[in-house]
């Protein structure tokens, strides 16, 4: 009784202490020196799993007009970049720039400055989320029919203009065209929102946007 | 930000050079009666072809939960998440996709966002990165930008945050950070100098895993600013935004 204890227990230890030398010598059987027993004649077949590409990014440039209330209307350019959270929800994080021109006043009057030239730089940044409320396709002929939506979007952001920081606000729509499956189109309409006491009295400004622009998915 | 354009612009090339060097894609073998193939990928774009079991597809690209397939006979249609699960791959196995869920939420590593809010009366937007040091613990740097009506300031912050349950949907946060504020008051104010002062916070929070990669957070943070004048300056901040892991 006591020695078949015994073996099962030696038996036991010996299985314990091959399976922990199995894991710490992790050497092909080639290496140790001897020949594998088994010849294997069958190749496994080689299955590597493909990535898949998730294009859920978006970046694009755009180029448009400007109107800054009270400074005219000015070319702008900018940059942005898009996360796509769901098929209809997005995040945007954009920026962009312009220079403004001399107000009415300004030119009439002859000689008052109001800005000095480095104030007249307008610049800009938004988060924003977006949702694309109207996605459809767009036809181009007979033959082909192109992707598209119509989005609403808005946010908050910072203006640099006038020497200050001014916090604004931004709501627009746009629309979005897709010639290839990881291109698109953008003509975007916004309104940035702030308030300003430039002209001695704090007011509510308005300043429109009209733009378009390109962007890829990534 | 001319700079920052020509980054972007450069950037943009890259992204297309690596899109061009891919070649291989994945493919699958449809398992259900059928799939549907429709034109966007959208639950609103119509259905134009359906592709039969038995049917060998292959998958181009993933738009959020639609998967780009192109059939053998060479049209390409848009599949939803919940028709490729249940389709094969080659090695017979159900196709593995890549969805966000609770569980990936709970394994993240990386925590991206942005929040809006007030401080002190003055509007801030703040953007933050965050890694998860230990389950419960998250070191996270933050920037923020407060636009009030007399003032603007700029802070940078790290801080450290515990997630009292960081495996459930819901979960309270607690954190406790250090940094520093700049503070520049208005150009149409007399003028006066710019600070820079060192700020300490205590803070607590919620953060709900929304879907996908979203997280949906909001704030409560107490600031003392230790200017060097004689009073210590208190700023109390509400915010809330969203996030993304990773």
């Amino acid at each position: 009784m006591e020695s078949r204890f015994l073996v099962l227990f030696l038996m036991a230890l010996t299985a314990l202490g091959l399976g922990a030398c199995s894991r710490q010598r992790a050497v092909p059987a080639d290496e140790s020196g001897q020949p594998p027993v088994i010849e294997p004649e069958v190749d496994r077949r080689a299955i590597e799993q493909a990535r898949i590409d998730t294009e859920d990014f978006e970046v694009g440039v755009y180029a448009g007009q400007l109107s800054v209330e009270d400074f005219g209307v000015n070319s702008v350019v900018g940059a942005h970049f898009t996360y796509h959270v769901t098929e209809g929800l997005f995040v945007d994080v954009s920026g962009g720039r312009s220079d403004t021109e001399r107000t009415s006043f300004e030119r009439l009057s002859g000689a008052a400055q109001l800005l000095t030239d480095s104030e007249r730089e307008y610049s800009y940044y938004n988060l924003s989320l977006g949702y694309n409320i109207l996605p459809g396709e767009s036809f181009i002929g007979r033959n082909r029919a192109l992707n598209t939506a119509l989005y609403v979007i808005g946010g908050v952001g910072k203006t640099d203009f006038a020497g200050d920081d001014r916090f604004t606000l931004n709501v627009g729509i746009g629309f979005r065209l897709m010639p290839l499956d990881w291109l698109a189109v953008h003509a975007d309409l916004r309104d940035y929102i702030y308030d300003i006491d430039l002209l001695g009295q704090e007011k509510t400004s308005h300043n429109l946007e009209a733009r378009i622009g390109v962007s890829f998915f990534f | 930000m001319r700079i920052g354009v020509s980054i972007i612009v450069l950037g943009l090339g890259l992204f297309a050079a690596t899109g061009w060097s891919q070649e291989r894609h994945a493919e699958v073998t449809v398992q259900n009666p059928f799939i549907e193939l429709r034109t966007g990928p959208g639950r609103g774009y119509p259905i134009f072809y359906v592709a039969e079991r038995g049917e060998t597809v292959t998958v181009l690209r993933r738009r959020t939960d639609w998967f780009q397939i192109e059939i053998p006979r060479g049209e390409r249609g848009w599949v939803h998440l919940e028709q490729m699960a249940r389709t094969l791959d080659p090695d017979g196995e159900a196709f593995e996709v890549p969805g966000f869920s609770l569980e990936d939420y709970t394994d993240r590593r990386w925590e991206v966002g942005m929040q809006y809010g007030d401080f002190g009366g003055a509007n801030v937007i703040s953007a933050f990165g965050g890694y998860g040091v230990t389950e419960n613990l998250q070191l996270e740097l933050w920037v923020g930008q407060a636009l009030g009506r007399f003032s603007d300031s700029n802070m940078l912050n790290v801080n450290i945050s515990h997630l009292m349950f960081p495996d459930k949907r819901v979960t309270p946060i607690f954190t406790l950070g250090a940094g520093t504020i700049h503070t520049s008051p208005k150009a149409t104010l007399v003028a006066t100098n710019d600070r820079q002062d060192a700020m300490a916070l205590a803070g607590l929070g919620v953060r709900t895993y929304l879907t996908r990669r979203f997280v949906f957070r909001a704030e409560y943070k107490a600031y003392v600013v230790f200017t060097s004048r004689d009073d210590n300056e208190e700023v109390r901040e509400w915010k809330a935004g969203f996030s993304f892991f990773f």
